[in-house]
This record gives structure tokens, sequence and C-alpha cells, in this order.
């Protein structure tokens, strides 16, 4: 997902993904879709990875300048993983996203990339947050990003229930990936999905064909 | 239990032959001249005593502190050398407020005790400089970690604690504070017990006036370190002068009646105790 800069001048403007987290009862469950995309012409991988594990129970989805996130989140989760051995304790999910806050506000000037952390911790139990492309923190019980993500802002808003059960939830999010793939030209590919609760994490992959499909389709 | 080193303690980068480096017991005797301060943690906070000796009678009261804040939850009380404390505690306050500003929560105390120890630390391994002259009573509290309380001396070592003092009286003090109850008390309780052991510790003979700190953080305070308010402090300052005053009396009937082994002298002094007790309570 390299920036085409004839298509972007905007600042601000997320390019090529549909990425998000939603806390539920118990855990909190982190997807993606699968497509990297050079301009919106080309589709560069139809199976890149966008969720990176920082921590053994935090995640972290990515949208933007490929380039950009992969070099924050190598040097977050060396800093996560140093911290979290120097206090001797899980990291905190809001302390990982700190980290990732600090490298995007720091270096805003020379950035494209934004972020969703989503964990369990001891503390608050299962979080989500936004890391937006100039460095804005923010706590919210769900969210989506990256440029699918306008295409289902009414579904998520209609659809989400607070304190959901963990297969209400997968549902939900396999639900909003679809659409949003379905519609937006620059995500695809396949669906990936992160349950992550305090017993682990689990990976689901939902290949293209397999995705729930709707009347219009 | 003083020693002395010749030839091997000019410097702190010199071990002695038995092992010591005496640069740094130097500095903990250089703790061991200063008043006494102690903290205490109970089951839902830690409270902090200082006997502040008054040197002049032209001081402001309420200067010259002894306990400092070094983030919103956390407090610290001294003892040695001011000057060494103040410097430290502002390195205690940059360690918290970086924390703050790369990991976005409030730093735990063991990790800020062991940053500042490590510092401490430093200090002790090279002959340009000289050890920190001072040792220091962290506490904190939090609402998932409950009440927390660190001690830091100057050779760079940091343990955790129910209950700890430093300074000239450390020894009488620890004593008082091992008869305590801790777990079982709240702040509320603690306060007075903690005025009390100051006011026991406190060398009437030697040291004349001294002015008393306190200062608690936990939940009556909401996680906020602050001083006691004034009408708890006088409270409790008025239990401490009831509680020694008593104990002298005490002490000075039964040293009597053991002198003059006569149960008619004892009567009259129960007399007497009886109403001296009577006018203090009131």
């Amino acid at each position: 997902m390299e920036i085409d800069f004839m298509d972007s001048q905007i600042k601000g403007v997320s390019t090529g993904t549909t990425i998000l987290a939603v806390t539920f009862n118990g855990g909190v469950i982190i997807g993606s879709d699968s497509r990297a995309s050079i301009g919106g012409y080309y589709v560069s991988s139809k199976t890149i990875n966008k969720l990176i594990q920082v921590h053994d129970r935090i995640f972290c989805c990515i949208a933007g300048s490929l380039a950009d996130a992969q070099a924050v989140t190598k040097a977050a989760k060396f800093q996560i993983s140093f911290h979290s051995i120097q206090m001797e304790s899980p990291p905190l999910v809001k302390a990982a996203a700190s980290v990732l806050k600090e490298l995007c506000y720091n270096n805003k000037e020379e950035l494209q990339a934004g972020f969703i952390t989503a964990g369990w911790d001891r503390k608050k139990g299962p979080q989500v947050y936004t890391v937006a492309l100039g460095g804005m923190l923010l706590s919210q019980p769900f969210t989506i990003g990256g440029s699918g993500s306008t295409y289902i802002y009414g579904y998520a808003d209609a659809k989400y229930k607070p304190d959901m059960s963990r297969e209400e939830c997968l549902q939900f999010a396999t639900n909003a990936l679809a659409l949003a793939m379905g519609r937006d030209n620059v995500s695809g590919g396949v669906a990936h999905l992160v349950v992550i609760t305090e017993e682990g994490v689990e990976h689901v992959v939902i290949p293209g064909d397999k995705l729930p499909k709707f009347h219009d389709e | 239990m003083s020693s002395i080193g010749t030839g091997y303690d000019l410097s702190a980068s010199t071990f002695s032959p038995d092992g010591r480096v005496f640069q740094v017991e130097y500095a903990m005797k250089a703790v061991e001249n200063s008043s006494t301060a102690i903290g205490i943690r109970c089951k839902d906070g830690v409270v902090f005593g200082v006997e502040k000796l008054i040197l002049s009678k032209l001081y402001e009261q309420g200067s010259n502190k002894r306990i400092f804040n070094v983030d919103r939850h956390v407090g610290m009380a001294v003892a040695g050398l001011l000057a060494d404390a103040r410097s430290l505690s502002e390195v205690a306050r940059e360690e918290a407020s970086n924390f703050r500003s790369n990991y976005g929560h409030n730093i735990p105390l063991k990790y800020l005790s062991e940053r500042v120890a490590m510092y401490v630390h430093a200090y002790t391994l090279y002959s340009a400089v000289r050890p920190f002259g001072c040792s220091f009573i962290l506490g904190s509290y939090d609402q998932d970690d409950g009440p927390q309380l660190y001690m830091v001396d100057p050779s760079g070592i940091s343990f955790g604690y129910w209950g700890c003092a430093i300074g000239k009286a450390k020894q009488a003090a620890k004593t008082e504070i091992e008869k305590l109850q801790m777990k079982d008390m709240t702040c509320r309780e603690l306060v007075k017990e903690v005025a009390k052991i100051i006011y026991i510790v406190h060398d009437e003979v030697k040291d004349k006036a001294f002015e008393l700190e306190l200062s608690w953080v936990g939940e009556v305070t909401n996680g906020k370190h602050e001083l006691v308010p004034k009408d708890i402090r006088v409270e409790a300052e008025k239990y401490a002068k009831v509680c020694t005053t008593t104990t002298s009396l005490l002490h000075g009937i039964s040293v009597t009646w053991v002198q003059n082994n006569s149960t008619f002298k004892m009567g009259k002094k129960k007399q007497t105790l009886n109403i001296s007790l009577l006018s203090m309570v009131k």
C-alpha cells in the first residue's frame, strides 16, 4: 500500500484497507481484510496480514502506508517487550497504545499510518484504542478504520451492542468486514479475525468465498 | 558499631580487604544523624510521619518540608542530608513524569523505586562523585494494586515494606511499629498510631522542640498523596501526647513503688495519677 500522492494529497485520508476492533463480554475481536494495493489500480498482495501481535494479549491493526506502519509497529513491539520485562508483568493495553501514539505524534511529519490497538489486560480487561494519523489516542468500545470503514459506519452504529457474547461479536465483525470488502475496491481478499481473551488468542481466517453474502451480490 | 577503614575509605571506588565500601557506610551514618521518619502501610493506604526538629524559633511553621510529592499518587519521606534528598525527589519526579508521558498511566511504585535506587546506586560506583547521604521512603496507593511502601537507602537498594523507619531513632521506632497490626488497620486509625510513635521516639532531653509532619495517601484521599488535614493532625497529636505522658507517668509510679515498697504511698500516687489523667483528657 504505497502512497499514490495523486490520489491522497489531503492528509488524513486512509488508503486501501478495512480494519476494526470490537469488545465483547470477556474479550475483544480485532479484524481486517487482506488486500494491499498500489494507488487503487493494482492489487500488490491478496493475502497480506494486517494484524500484528505486539505482545501476548495485545494486537495492532494497521492502515495507511504499509512501509510506515511496519516500521512503527516493529519499533513499538520492541519497546513494549522491553517495558514488559522491566515491569515484570504483562503490559497494559493503554501502555502499548501510548507507545504507538508517541511514535506517531513525534514523527507526524514523516509518517502516514494509523492504528487500532486492541487487547486484554488484568487491570481493565478487554479494551480498544484508536491511534489516528497525527497521533491522537482515543479509547472506545469498538472502532472501525481504513478506507473501507466509510461504507460500514451505518451498519456498525446500528448493529453494535455492548456486552455481546463471543459468537454474536464474531458474527458482527465478519458481517462488517464482508460489507466493507464488498463495496470498497481497495479492500478485499480474506477476512482475518483474532479473538483475544484472558485465556488466549485465537485466529479465525475466512476465505473470500466463505464470507456472508448479502442480497445484492 | 563504628569502625575506621584507614586508607580504604577515601573513595567509593575502593573495596576494603574485608569486602566493604566504606564511603557507602559513611553515607548511611549521615542518615543516622538526622531526625526520624517513619512510613507504615495499612490495608487501605500509607501514612508517613516525620519528626522535624526545629533548629531556630525564627523558622516559619511548615517550612523545611521533609515529605515531598513525587506524582499525584506517590509521596516521599526523607532522612539524611536534605539537599541530597531534594535533588533525588526531582529525579523521582522526572522518572514518574517520563513514564506517564510514554505509557499513559500512573507509574507503579515498585518500578519507580527500582529506577531511583538504580540512580542512587550509580553514585556509589565512582571516585569522582560521592554517594547520596539520604534514605527515603516512598509510598503510593492504586485502586488495583492497593497501597505500596518502598524504602531506598544510600547503597542503592530498595525493598518493599509494611512498615519502616529511618533516622536516628529508627531502632526504637521499628520496635514500636512491630507492635502494630497494620494489615487490619485503616488510615484514620493509623494516623494516630504514627503520631504516637514519633512522640515516643522523640528524645526530649537532646532535641527540644519538634514539629510533626504527617501525610497520607489511600482510599481516604482517593489515591492522592497529601498532608494530613489540620483537624485530623491536631487530634492525632492530642492522642499521641496522652499516650506518651501516660506511659511516662505509669513508668514513674512503678519506679517509685519499687523504691518505697509501701502500699500507702502507692495509694496516694494513684490518686494523683487519676487527677492528672482527667485534666489531660479534658
